[in-house]
C-alpha cells in the first residue's frame, strides 16, 4: 500500500461499513488456585447487533459497567468475541485470513479517553504519528515524514511540534496529536472512547468540532463510547443505549432525544444534568445500583430497577420491537 | 482535591527549612560516593599503568612491613652465644648480630630492629608474603570492577528477558518464573558457592556463575512489577490496534520504560554483588590465589591482627566499606533523581 | 432546575479580597487573586472554572488547608460566624472544621481510610466536635447513616470502605460531612467519579439534607450541568479571580463576560439540536505568568486594546449580578 490509498474512492455516505451480529463477551470467572475451576461467566457483552455507516457516527451511551468498552475493545480486535461476528465490507475479520485481518487492523483506529496515558512518553510526536505507517504501509521515510507533517496541519498543529515530546503539550494538544496518529493510516472507522471527558470544559468544543470536521472532510465513521448525553446528541448520528451487555434501545439521534421510550432510556434522560436551570426533565430516581453482569437478573436485566416493571418482566426477557424504522428496543411495554 | 499544586516545587521561608533545603542542595549531586567510585573505576581501568608494584609478587624480607606513615620499634639487646629460655627477648644470637654488625662480640648491647619502619615505598604496607597492600588493592578493584560487569550484564539480561516475559504474558509463564524467584530465596546462596568450589575448583567463572544466579530475580521482579503497570498503558493498547508485532510493543513500548528502574536497581545490586564477592573469596570460595580480591585479602590478614599487623585486612576491608556505601548512596541518589514513584520501596 | 429558596439576608460566610499565593521554581503563583463573595443561610452557592482556575484553592483556603509552605493565603477575610478563620489558630480552627464548616471531596477512595470500618470512621468525625457519651454516639451514627439512605446501615457499619461501591462510599464521605450539622458544606466535585444515574442519587440526596437542616452548600465544580440543577447563585472564576457573580439565572439568560457567554456556548446542549459548539480557541494563562491586564484578553473574542492594559474593574450588570469586563464599563 502507498499513499495512493488516500485517494482511493470511499464508499458513500450511509453505506454500510461495518456489522456487529449477535456479539457476545463472557468472561469465565475462576476459583482455585492450582486446579482453577470455572465457576461463571460475566457476561460482560451479551448478543448485540449494531450497523456502522461510512461517513456517520454511532454513540453508545451507558453507566460503567455495561459493556460498552469490552464492545470498543472487540471492535478493535483486543478482544476476541466469544461469540458472534463482525462484518466488515462483508468479511468476518476475527475469523478470517491475516491478510483480511490486517487490512482491518489498518482501517479501524482508535482514540482513547487518557490523553496523557495514550502517547508513548518517550517518543517524539513525528515517530509517534508515523508509527502506524511504519507498521502497516511500505514507504519510504521521506514520505512518512511529509504525511505527518500534513497529519499536524489537520489537527490544528504546526510543523514544528514533530520533534517535541508529549509531556511539552497540554491535555487537548495531546488529543489533538492522538487523532493525527488515529488518522494516520485513512482509517474507515475511528473507535472514540470517551475522548473528551478528561479534557477542560473550554477545550472539549475545539476537539469535538475538530473531530466533525475531520468526519467530514475524510468521510470515516466513528462509534463514539461516551457517558455524557449532551456530548453524544451533538457528535452522533445513532444512539445505542446499553444496560448489562445489552443494547436496550437503538435509534437515529433525534428520535431518541425526542422520543425516548425505553424506561431506562427515559431515566438516563432524567437523570442527566440540564443544560438550563429553567429545563423541564421528568424526575426519575432510579432505586439501587446496577446488578452484576456475573448474577444479572432474570427475565428483563433491568426490571429491578425499572419504574414501569410488570409481573411478566421479571420472567420473560423481551424479545427486539422495532418501533419506527431504525428504532428498536427491547421492552415488553411495545 | 490539590490537583491544581502538583508539580510545584517548595521555596521555604523558615529556618527549619532552609537547613532542609541547604542539605537538599547538597543531595543534589553526591559529590563524596561519586569521586570514591569513580577512583574505583580508574584504579580498575588503569591497575597496570598506576601500580607501584607487581600484586602478586614480593620478597621475603619485606614481609609485614606497616604503611608508610608508621614508624618501626628498635630495642637494646645481649648478643650471646645461645639463647636462654627466660630471657630470649632481650638477647640475640652472635650468628645474627654478625649480620647486622661484623664488629660484635658476645657480650655487646647492640641496638636491633623489632619491627620495621614503614617507608614510602610501600604506601600502605606489605603483606605477610611481602606483597604491596596498595598494588593488591588497586588490582582488587579491577576483579570487582569484572565481576561486577559480567555478573550485571549476564544475571542483568536473564533477569531482564524473564521480568519482560512474566509481565507481559501473565498466566503460567509469570506463575513459573515468579515460583522461581521464591525457590532462590529459599536457597542458601554461600552453601551452594562452597560445594561447587569443593567439586569443581576455584575459579573465576564459577563464582560469577553463582553471582548471576542470585541477582537476576531482583531484576526479573522490577521489570516485571513494572511492565504490569505499563502493558496496561493506552499507548501499548494503541500500537496493539495499529498492529503491532509483540517484539514491537515490548522492545518499542515497554522495555524503554523500565530504563529508568534498571539503572536504579543495577547500581544497588552492584554494592550487594561486590560485597558478596568479597564475602565468598573471604571464605575461599572466591577468585582464586593469588590474584588479588578484597575479600581473599581480609582473610589473609586476619590471623595476623593479633600480633599488631593489622594493615593487611584493615585497607581491602576499608575499601570493601567505602565503595559499597558509595554505591548505595549513589543508588538512593539516582531514584530520588529518576523516580519518585521508587521512594517508598524498600 | 434550581430550587426556589425562600429569600432568606442571614450571611453565614462572608470572603473578601482573598488572596492565596504559591512560592514555586517559576515564580509567585497567584492561585486565588482578590476574590469576594458571601454566602446565605440555606442557599448554594457554585463556584465554576476549568482546572486551575483557582477554584480548588479557594476551597483549601475557606478550610485553611492550604499547605504552607508552599502556599499561604496573603491577605483578605473569610468570614464565618463571626469568626475571621484567616486569624484563627490551628486549635481553634480544629473545633471549627467539621463542625462549622465541612467539606466532601470528590474521591470517595483516598477520603476514606481502608483500614477502619464505615461506623467507625463516622462516630470519630462525632466525638471529635461533639461531646456525648459513648453508646449515643453509636447512634447518632446510625442516623447519619440513615439519613443518607444508606440501605441497611446497622450492618453496614461493619463494613469497610472497599466492600461498598462508589455510591454508597459517597454517601459515607457525605455522612461524615454532615455528621455535626455543619452551617456550610463544601462540596469539590462530589460527583465526577460517578454515573449518570447514581449522581443523580446523589445530588437528590444532597437537597434534600440541605432543605431539612438548612445548612449553605458551595460547589466546586467545572460542569454548568451541577450549576443548572443545584445551584442558586454562581461565581465564574478565571486565572485566580471571580470574572461573574450572579444568580443562576442571571448567569444562564444573561451571561455578561465574554469568557462566561463563550463557555455556556460551548457546552453541547441536552434538550436542543446544535450544528456547531461555539469554540474557544487557545488555553488558559500559565498562573505563575499572567498577562499585564485582563487574563482572558488573549482567548477573548471581543478583546479591545485596553484589555491588554489593566484589569477591569466589576461592574454591576443588575442588581446582584457582576462581571469584570471593559464592555461594561
Amino acid at each position: 500500500m502507498t499513499t495512493t490509498e488516500s485517494s482511493r474512492s470511499r464508499s458513500e455516505v450511509g453505506q454500510v461499513l461495518l456489522e456487529a451480529k449477535n456479539l457476545k463477551k463472557y468472561f469465565p470467572v475462576t476459583k482455585g488456585l492450582l486446579i482453577s475451576k470455572v465457576t461463571g461467566h460475566i457476561k460482560a457483552v451479551d448478543d448485540i447487533s449494531f450497523q456502522l455507516r461510512a461517513g456517520e457516527t454511532l454513540g453508545v451511551v451507558g453507566e460503567s459497567g455495561c459493556g460498552k468498552s469490552t464492545t470498543a475493545k472487540m471492535m478493535l480486535m483486543l478482544e476476541t468475541p466469544t461469540e458472534g461476528s463482525i462484518l466488515f465490507e462483508g468479511q468476518d475479520v476475527h475469523h478470517s485470513s491475516a491478510a483480511v485481518r490486517k487490512s482491518y487492523r489498518s482501517s479501524v483506529q482508535a482514540v482513547f479517553q487518557d490523553p496523557w496515558s495514550s502517547l508513548n512518553p518517550r517518543m517524539r510526536v513525528k515517530d509517534i504519528i508515523a508509527e502506524p505507517m511504519v507498521i502497516n504501509w511500505n514507504i519510504s521515510h521521506a514520505e512518512q515524514q511529509e504525511r505527518v507533517m500534513k497529519l499536524l496541519n489537520d489537527v490544528g498543529l504546526n510543523e514544528y511540534h514533530s520533534n517535541l515530546f508529549p509531556h511539552e503539550f497540554s491535555g487537548g494538544q495531546r488529543q489533538r496529536l492522538a487523532i493525527a496518529r488515529a488518522l494516520a493510516l485513512n482509517p474507515r472507522v475511528i473507535v472514540l472512547d470517551e475522548p473528551v471527558s478528561a479534557l477542560d470544559v473550554s477545550i472539549r468544543a475545539q476537539i469535538m468540532n475538530l473531530l466533525k470536521d475531520l468526519q467530514a472532510e475524510y468521510n470515516v465513521a466513528y462509534m463514539l463510547i461516551a457517558h455524557d448525553l449532551a456530548t453524544v446528541r451533538y457528535m452522533c448520528d445513532w444512539v445505542a443505549v446499553m444496560y448489562l451487555g445489552e443494547i436496550v434501545e437503538l435509534s437515529p439521534v433525534h428520535e431518541m432525544y425526542t422520543n425516548p421510550s425505553h424506561p431506562y432510556t427515559k431515566a438516563l434522560m432524567s437523570a442527566a444534568l440540564p443544560s438550563h436551570p429553567d429545563m423541564e426533565q421528568e424526575e426519575i430516581i432510579l432505586q439501587g445500583e446496577v446488578p452484576s453482569p456475573l448474577n444479572p437478573p432474570s427475565g428483563c436485566y433491568f426490571h429491578p430497577r425499572c419504574p414501569a416493571a410488570m409481573d411478566r418482566c421479571a420472567v420473560d426477557k423481551p424479545g427486539r420491537t422495532e418501533l419506527a424504522p431504525g428504532h428498536s428496543l427491547t421492552c415488553h411495554l411495545f | 482535591m490539590a490537583a491544581d499544586l502538583s508539580g510545584i516545587i517548595i521555596a521555604p521561608p523558615t529556618t527549619m527549612a532552609r537547613a532542609a533545603g541547604a542539605y537538599r542542595k547538597f543531595r543534589r549531586w553526591p559529590v563524596i560516593p561519586l569521586f570514591l567510585l569513580g577512583l574505583v573505576v580508574f584504579a580498575g581501568l588503569f591497575a597496570p599503568l598506576i601500580s607501584p608494584h607487581n600484586p602478586e609478587k614480593g620478597e621475603l624480607k619485606d614481609r609485614n612491613i606497616p604503611p608508610a606513615w608508621l614508624g618501626g620499634e628498635t630495642a637494646l639487646k645481649l648478643v650471646v652465644e645461645r639463647l636462654s629460655i627466660n630471657d630470649r627477648g632481650s638477647q640475640v644470637t652472635l650468628r645474627d648480630a654478625l649480620v647486622i654488625n661484623p664488629n660484635a662480640k658476645v657480650g655487646d648491647q647492640l641496638v636491633i630492629v623489632t619491627k620495621p619502619a614503614g617507608s614510602t615505598k610501600f604506601l600502605l604496607g606489605t603483606d605477610h608474603l611481602g606483597r604491596d597492600v596498595l598494588s593488591r588493592i588497586i588490582y582488587g578493584a579491577r576483579i570487582s570492577l569484572i565481576v561486577s560487569i559480567v555478573t550485571l550484564g549476564v544475571g542483568g539480561s536473564i533477569g531482564v528477558v524473564l521480568g519482560l516475559a512474566a509481565g507481559y504474558y501473565g498466566g503460567w509463564v509469570d506463575e513459573t518464573l515468579m515460583r522461581l524467584v521464591d525457590i532462590k530465596l529459599a536457597i542458601p546462596l554461600i552453601l551452594i558457592a562452597l560445594v561447587l568450589v569443593i567439586t569443581l575448583g576455584q575459579s573465576l567463572a564459577i563464582i560469577v556463575t553463582v553471582l548471576c544466579l542470585f541477582i537476576w530475580p531482583r531484576f526479573a521482579r522490577q521489570v516485571r512489577g513494572e511492565v504490569l503497570q505499563l502493558k496496561n498503558m493506552d499507548y501499548v493498547s494503541l500500537a496493539k490496534v495499529s498492529g503491532a508485532s509483540t517484539a514491537r510493543i515490548l522492545f518499542i513500548h515497554i522495555f524503554p520504560g523500565t530504563i529508568n528502574t534498571l539503572i536504579v536497581v543495577a547500581t544497588l545490586q552492584v554494592g550487594i554483588v561486590i560485597l558478596l564477592e568479597s564475602t565468598l573469596s573471604f571464605l575461599g570460595a572466591g577468585v582464586p590465589p593469588p590474584t588479588p580480591a578484597w575479600g581473599s585479602m581480609v582473610a589473609d590478614g586476619r590471623d595476623k591482627l593479633a600480633g599488631g599487623v593489622w594493615w593487611i585486612s584493615t585497607f581491602p576491608g576499608l575499601a570493601i566499606m567505602l565503595t559499597v556505601v558509595s554505591l548505595n548512596l549513589f543508588g538512593d541518589w539516582l531514584r530520588d533523581k529518576l523516580d519518585p514513584r521508587l521512594r517508598q520501596m524498600e | 432546575m434550581a430550587t426556589e429558596t425562600r429569600i432568606n439576608t442571614e450571611t453565614v460566610l462572608e470572603v473578601e479580597d482573598l488572596r492565596t499565593y504559591f512560592r514555586t521554581r517559576w515564580g509567585t503563583v497567584k492561585a486565588v487573586d482578590g476574590i469576594s463573595f458571601d454566602l446565605r443561610k440555606g442557599e448554594t452557592l457554585g463556584i465554576v472554572g476549568e482546572s486551575g482556575c483557582g477554584k480548588s484553592v479557594t476551597m483549601l483556603s475557606l478550610m485553611r488547608l492550604i499547605p504552607t509552605p508552599p502556599g499561604r493565603i496573603v491577605s483578605g477575610k473569610i468570614i464565618l460566624d463571626g469568626d475571621d478563620l484567616v486569624q484563627l489558630s490551628e486549635n481553634e480552627l480544629g473545633k471549627i472544621r467539621g463542625s462549622k464548616i465541612a467539606l466532601i471531596i470528590q474521591d470517595p477512595m483516598t477520603s476514606l481510610n481502608p483500614v477502619f470500618t464505615i461506623g467507625d470512621q463516622v462516630e470519630e468525625a462525632i466525638k471529635i466536635h461533639q461531646d456525648i457519651p459513648k453508646r449515643s454516639v453509636m447512634e447518632h451514627a446510625l442516623q447519619v447513616l440513615r439519613k443518607v439512605n444508606i440501605p441497611a446501615a446497622e450492618s453496614r457499619m461493619k463494613d469497610y470502605p472497599h466492600q461498598m461501591s462508589g455510591g454508597m462510599r459517597q454517601r459515607v464521605v457525605g455522612a461524615i460531612g454532615i455528621s455535626c450539622q455543619p452551617k456550610v458544606l463544601i462540596a469539590d466535585e462530589p460527583t465526577t467519579s460517578l454515573d449518570v444515574t447514581i449522581q443523580a442519587q446523589y445530588l437528590k440526596l444532597l437537597k434534600d439534607l440541605q432543605k431539612d437542616s438548612d445548612m449553605s452548600l458551595i460547589f466546586i465544580t467545572h460542569d454548568f450541568g451541577i450549576v443548572a440543577k443545584m445551584c442558586d447563585r454562581v461565581a465564574v472564576m478565571y486565572a485566580g479571580r471571580i470574572v461573574e457573580h450572579g444568580s443562576v439565572r442571571d448567569i444562564f439568560n444573561n451571561p455578561s463576560h465574554p469568557y462566561t457567554a463563550a463557555l455556556l456556548a460551548s457546552v453541547p446542549k441536552m434538550d436542543v439540536d446544535v450544528d456547531r459548539l461555539f469554540s474557544i480557541e487557545g488555553q488558559p494563562p500559565p498562573l505563575h505568568n499572567l498577562p499585564v491586564g485582563c487574563s482572558f484578553a488573549d482567548r477573548c473574542p471581543v478583546v479591545m486594546d485596553k484589555c491588554r492594559e489593566a484589569y477591569p474593574n466589576r461592574s454591576t450588570v443588575s442588581d446582584g449580578h457582576t462581571a469584570a469586563c471593559w464592555k461594561l464599563e
